[in-house]
């Protein structure tokens, strides 16, 4: 306060530097994120390239413990009356910042006001689409982006006599390649997944083309039902705890529990976000490859595209807070939209390129030829134009939703009860979690 | 005989008391008051939109099986975490207390653990018990017993029980030691000289007059297993397999911080309030009786 008002001082008498002027005038921006080790290492590098390109505005980073407590954490603090400028939001949140109203700013609003403009088609269909509203304008500002892709230990596939060039793409496949994998003893188990209900059912709905939840999974209106009782999930459902009765699958628990089994050979086919790709280089002792994810072809011949997971960044608005600020947020938002630095940023997280652009350069660059299997989760990301099943999912409470279809699904794959129990104990909870939230934000 | 202090002035004690009382005042008045004020509201996550509903979030939260659920879980959570921490730390504290070498480095050893934060101890529990990885559940596969705490809930139970018990030990038995060394040897002595073998001693004459540290000990335990274990649960189990390991105030954290339903939240912790005032009040009335002071 002392050294502003002195500076303000010098300032006004024509005495001070033009760098002190300068520095004086920056906009401070706080920006809350998610990230630890070395993606956090990386967002700061990101930022700190940000202040150097120019003289307006300070962009401060600050790690705020995982998803769920920063998300919190953001909301206590708009609560209070001090948010943050920009908050990073895990996907499954989404419904919840977009239900959000007055609290957030909608990034194709704040761009308007700074009079930036930017295209929302320069990014991949499945990212775009998962931020975007019903007319297609961008509300929260992509970030980082992965997909679920399926991981083979190609050791293993020798060792089972498979072939480890013509590798499974069907989850018929993925079942013949586990049973070899079993009667051999290739690995300890053949098959796991981490994050079993984005895996197993989310990925599964959009690549099928199947509505998981009616209003086109929520788009349309916070009305919905999910659709979780119709056929193609109770198809899914028996098809999992086939491989588990047979003992081809080995559940590993709830979110990312299960990561850590592919990589230490543990399972010979695993689920996992994109993002995990610097583990498994750095951990698995063995060849591997990474690969789309399977589908049933007697359900769907060419499948769609994926849906992503990761986060975006959240401009929140509060009381008396100033046009310069919102301003600086816009131009750090039009930082992050260059293709430039996506490629960076892709190459050094793991992290899918948010643009077009910046795929096709890595591309040139034989980028995917050095780091085979690295697209996979892009091409499962653009492969088609997305559908309104394929888009992604406003669901409200859909963190709850997410474990509640993992509990039914435990319980399932313990014995507890049968597929089509699971189903339909999931499909009314999550409906019950649906209205909740459809009451509460009502209005 | 009783001694008084008698203040001339009216004003000083309430000012010695003030800090306390602020204390008190702002960290556990206010927020208990906010909780019941807010359990009869219901809210978005951003408090934008609030409308008042009554006793509605108490009568979802009474009529939901799975909350039902919880309460058998927590009730069986604690009794078995109280068990097993006073009557180890009890053993420990006994042992302890034997004349030998090196006692005071044997003790400083056993309270160890104390000073482990829960979602350490938590991990280096998973490092014991995962199935695939852990150097206990790797051998309990290798003997093929199925251990698979991931996926068997009765398994999963055992662990968060084992690893919030564990936690507790060292504070159980530094108060059980203090006890027993507060017990007059000469006590002892005459029963020995009267024959009485080491086990009657014990039962007969140790653990009575140890009584008003087990009672002390039983509320704090259970106020430990009820409401401290939130980060052994949520490291090891999250609650889960399906819900197995969700005690009451695991749910209540999920529904608030995570779920961001604070009317729902808020509702159980009252009711939590309302439980915990309920059992100090028996235990305080009933058990207290019975100790020996």
């Amino acid at each position: 306060m002392q050294r502003r008002s002195l500076l303000a001082g010098s300032a006004a008498l024509g005495l001070a530097a033009p760098g002190l002027a300068r520095a004086q005038a920056r906009t401070e921006i706080q920006l809350w994120h998610a990230m630890t080790g070395a993606l956090g290492e990386t967002i700061g590098e990101e930022v700190k390239r940000f202040n150097d390109s120019q003289g307006r505005t300070t962009v401060v980073p600050s790690f705020k413990g995982g998803y769920v407590d920063t998300m919190t954490g953001a909301i206590a603090a708009w609560r209070a009356g001090s948010p943050p400028h920009i908050v990073q939001v895990f996907e499954v949140g989404t419904a919840t910042m977009m239900a959000a109203g007055p609290a957030i700013k909608p990034v194709h609003t704040l761009l308007g006001e700074a009079g930036i403009t930017l295209d929302p088609k320069r990014y991949l269909a499945g990212v775009r689409g998962y931020y975007s509203d019903t007319q297609g304008r961008l509300i929260s500002m992509p970030f980082n982006s992965s997909s679920a892709v399926m991981w083979l230990n190609l050791d293993a596939f020798e060792k089972a006599g498979l072939s480890t060039t013509a590798l499974p793409k069907t989850w018929r496949e993925v079942r013949a390649a586990a049973e070899k994998i079993k009667a051999t003893g290739a690995a300890p188990a053949a098959v796991t997944t981490a994050w079993p209900t984005w895996v197993l059912f989310e990925q599964m709905a959009a690549i099928h083309d199947i509505p998981f939840a009616t209003k086109a999974n929520g788009f349309e209106g916070m009305d919905c039902e999910l659709q979780l009782t119709q056929p193609f999930f109770q198809k899914q459902m028996d098809f999992v705890l086939g491989l588990q009765k047979d003992g081809l699958f080995k559940y590993g628990g709830r979110d990312n529990a299960a990561e850590g089994l592919f990589p230490a050979g543990e399972a010979a086919i695993g689920f996992n976000s994109s993002a995990g790709r610097a583990r498994v280089a750095r951990e698995a002792k063995f060849k591997w490859a990474s690969v789309p994810l399977p589908y049933h072809d007697d359900v769907i011949a060419s499948p769609k595209n994926g849906v992503i997971g990761g986060a975006s960044l959240w401009p929140l608005s509060a009381k008396n807070r100033p046009v310069e600020e919102y301003r600086g947020v816009a131009e750090f938002f039009r930082f992050l939209s260059e293709p430039a630095l996506d490629q960076w940023w892709h190459q050094q997280t793991g992290y899918v390129p948010l643009t077009l652009a910046a795929y096709e350069k890595s591309k040139a660059e034989g980028y995917y030829t050095q780091n085979a299997g690295a697209d996979a989760a892009i091409i499962q990301l653009s492969r088609a134009e997305p559908t309104p099943n394929s888009m992604g999912f406003r669901l409200g409470g859909f963190v709850e939703i997410r474990n509640i279809i993992q509990e039914e699904l435990e319980k399932a794959l313990q014995g507890q009860q049968t597929g089509a129990q699971a189903l339909e104990n999931a499909n009314r909870r999550g409906n019950v979690v649906l209205r909740n939230f459809e009451r509460a934000n009502k209005g | 005989m009783e001694r008084k202090t008698v203040f001339p002035q009216r004003l000083l004690p309430y000012l010695l008391l003030a800090p306390q009382l602020l204390i008190t005042a702002v960290f556990f008045f206010w927020p208990a008051a906010q909780a019941v004020w807010f359990s009869f509201l219901r809210q978005d996550a951003f408090g934008i939109r609030t409308s008042f509903v009554g006793f509605e979030n108490f009568t979802e939260l009474l009529a939901d099986p799975t909350y039902h659920e919880a309460l058998r879980n927590t009730a069986v959570f604690a009794t078995a975490v109280s068990l097993l921490s006073l009557g180890l730390g009890l053993l420990f504290a006994v042992l302890a207390d034997r004349r030998i070498r090196g006692a005071g480095l044997y003790r400083t050893l056993l309270i160890w653990p104390y000073a482990v934060a829960p979602a350490v101890a938590a991990v280096l529990w998973i490092f014991l018990f995962h199935p695939q990885v852990g150097l206990i559940g790797r051998w309990l596969n290798g003997l093929g017993l199925g251990w698979d705490y991931k996926l068997n809930g009765g398994q999963a139970m055992l662990v968060v029980i084992l690893a919030a018990a564990w936690k507790q030990v060292a504070y159980n038995m530094i108060f059980f030691l203090a006890g027993l060394q507060s017990i007059p040897p000469s006590v002892l002595e005459a029963a020995a000289i009267d024959g009485a073998r080491p086990w009657q001693r014990f039962w007969t004459i140790t653990f009575p007059l140890l009584s008003p540290t087990t009672f002390f000990l039983i509320v704090v335990n259970l106020v430990y297993a009820c409401f401290d274990t939130f980060g052994v649960i949520d490291a090891l189990t999250k609650g889960g397999p399906a819900k197995a390991t969700e005690t009451l105030i695991y749910r209540a954290y999920v529904d608030g911080r995570v779920n961001l339903d604070l009317g729902m939240s808020s509702a159980q912790s009252v009711v939590l309030m309302v439980v915990v005032i309920l059992l100090t009040m028996v235990q305080f009335r009933y058990v207290e009786r019975r100790v020996h002071y």
